[in-house]
């Protein structure tokens, strides 16, 4: 229900879905309860965006299947969606800018919708990122319309802030400073203590909305993919259409466990590369 | 082929107030386990919801119990619901259930045995071994042996030694140490297979009801046909959640005057 004091919020999750389970859909349905029980936020849509062959991990199998997979999942969802704009990018995507892009599309369809000039709309936005990359402290300003993206992540992403090499500051900084991250933890793992320890986190601690999963569900899709392996079921840990997919095309095998086994992960390729090169 | 395999059918009792994922999941987890032990082939699943008559609080009425069940089990080709349990005008006892059900499988076995020629019965070869019903089950109910009052000795024996039981662990329940711990369970451990459920999913029919008083959303959990099911009769509700409140177990009540199982076993 929308009332028109509170914010409206768009949900975007990024992640592998490798196969999607029921527990990536569990983590939007209870963000989107949290935040609408806080009584400031209205969430009006979510996007899973799964991310590009071009990341590399290991046993991540082709993205037509993983974000068609996510298509069946999410068909009988009101409001969760699918967007393959990353996957079909040739190269990896910093998670900051698949934020960006989707940010921008969004703001787009608000300022055509409310007929206000565009021309100065980018301008402005041109001279923001300016500032925040000459490092001078912005505060974000955020449009007076125009609905907030937030990035939705489970606790293991927050935590994964403290890998070498594996994001950038700035990009640290960007997703929590200027949008906004809902994390919902997974059993295990004290998400407060880490935003506490790290300054850059602490700073905007305001925008991170940590959302408590009292009912432990840990359907993780590396369990599903194992399952699989081993011809056991994985019947009600995924959606039924995305269980008969997976048998439709025999996919989850010994075999797609070891694609990607010898190749560096795309992230810590490319900062590396950047470090070395100085 | 598997000729020695025995023909396996799983019975699960319970509330199914209402039913879950991690109910069905249960069937599932439990027929990969029975047939790669190499002895078994699963030939059927039974949910068998209890009657109103067992008195527990949050209990809503069997009808509903039983049409949201079979809306969860539309999409199966083996686990069925019955409601012969539900229908009884007391509680009725697991085991008296499983004599049940075990009756009439065995009938449907001798039938079809008669009948050398149709390969499509599951009892196909008259040769095979007679087919077995084993009560399916959580590490909790193990557990729940120990309670004074809600089993019978002789029950537990049958239950065990004739049927058998197949239990999923939970969380960190050990069912292990619910066998350790009961001489009955012990001297039976042949007959009672442990699953190890890998995945912790702690969900329970608990759980789903308190987030519907809440209006959380229950999406993903259990089916959205019985989401819907349930908020078409506008199901689970403070009120619901209150019913039976301060009333005695059924099976407390029937059992008291019989001799129960001390816990010293």
């Amino acid at each position: 229900m929308e009332n028109p004091t509170t914010s409206k919020v768009v949900l975007l999750a990024c992640g592998s879905f490798n196969p999607i389970t029921n527990m990536h859909l569990r983590m939007f349905e209870l963000a989107r309860d949290h935040l609408e029980d806080t009584g400031q936020y209205s969430v009006i849509k979510g996007i899973i965006s799964p991310v590009g062959d071009a990341y590399k991990k290991k046993g991540l199998i082709e993205a037509s299947h993983r974000v068609e997979m996510a298509r069946l999942a999410t068909e009988s969802s009101e409001w969760i969606t699918v967007d393959s704009w990353e996957s079909q990018q040739s190269d990896w995507v910093e998670t900051s800018k698949v934020i960006r892009h989707h940010y921008e599309e969004l703001l787009a369809r608000e300022h055509n919708r409310d007929d206000v000039d565009t021309i100065k709309y980018t301008k402005k936005r041109r001279i923001e990122r300016v500032q925040f990359i000459t490092g001078k402290e912005v505060s974000f300003p955020k449009p007076k319309h125009g609905p907030q993206l937030m990035l939705l992540c489970g606790a293991d992403v927050l935590e994964s802030f403290g890998i070498p090499n594996l994001w950038k500051q700035e990009d640290i900084a960007e997703i929590v400073g200027r949008y906004g991250l809902v994390c919902v933890t997974r059993s295990g793992g004290d998400p407060h203590k880490f935003i506490n320890q790290s300054d850059d986190l602490w700073k905007y601690r305001k925008n991170i909305h940590v959302v408590h999963e009292w009912v432990t569900n840990d359907i993780s899709a590396t369990h599903v993919r194992r399952a699989l392996r081993r011809g056991r079921s994985v019947r009600y840990l995924l959606p039924e259409s995305v269980v008969r997919y997976v048998q439709e095309h025999s996919l989850y095998s010994a075999e797609s466990e070891q694609k990607n086994a010898d190749v560096v992960l795309a992230p810590f390729q490319k900062y590396s590369d950047a470090s070395t090169s100085g | 082929m598997a000729s020695c395999r025995v023909p396996l059918v799983l019975l699960a009792c319970g509330s199914f107030n209402p039913i879950t994922n991690q109910h069905m999941r249960l069937f599932e987890l439990a027929r990969d386990h029975m047939h790669s032990t190499g002895r078994f082939e699963v030939v059927g699943g039974i949910v068998s919801p209890v009657s109103d008559g067992y008195g527990k609080q949050g209990l809503v009425p069997a009808k509903h119990r039983i049409s949201m069940a079979k809306l969860a089990l539309q999409s199966s080709n083996w686990v069925t619901v019955d409601e012969w349990e539900s229908q009884q005008p007391d509680w009725t006892e697991t085991v008296v259930t499983m004599r049940y059900h075990h009756g009439r499988i065995l009938k449907e076995y001798e039938q079809s045995a008669g009948r050398h020629s149709d390969a499509s019965e599951k009892f196909a070869s008259p040769s095979s071994p007679f087919p077995q019903l084993k009560l399916l089950c959580g590490a909790d109910f193990l557990s729940s042996f120990k309670i004074p009052g809600l089993w019978l000795d002789d029950h537990v024996e049958e239950l065990v030694q004739r049927f058998g039981l197949v239990c999923v662990s939970r969380g960190s329940l050990q069912p292990e140490r619910a066998v350790h711990e009961s001489d009955t369970l012990f001297r039976h451990r042949r007959n009672v297979f442990l699953v190890r459920e890998w995945v912790r999913n702690e969900t329970s029919a608990t759980e789903i009801r308190r987030a519907l008083r809440r209006d959380q959303s229950v999406k993903y959990l259990i089916p959205d046909s019985v989401i819907e099911y349930i908020h078409q009769h506008e199901l689970y509700t403070e009120d619901s959640e209150r019913r039976n409140e301060g009333t005695a177990l059924r099976p407390l009540i029937k059992q008291a005057h019989q001799p129960i199982k001390s816990l010293d076993d």
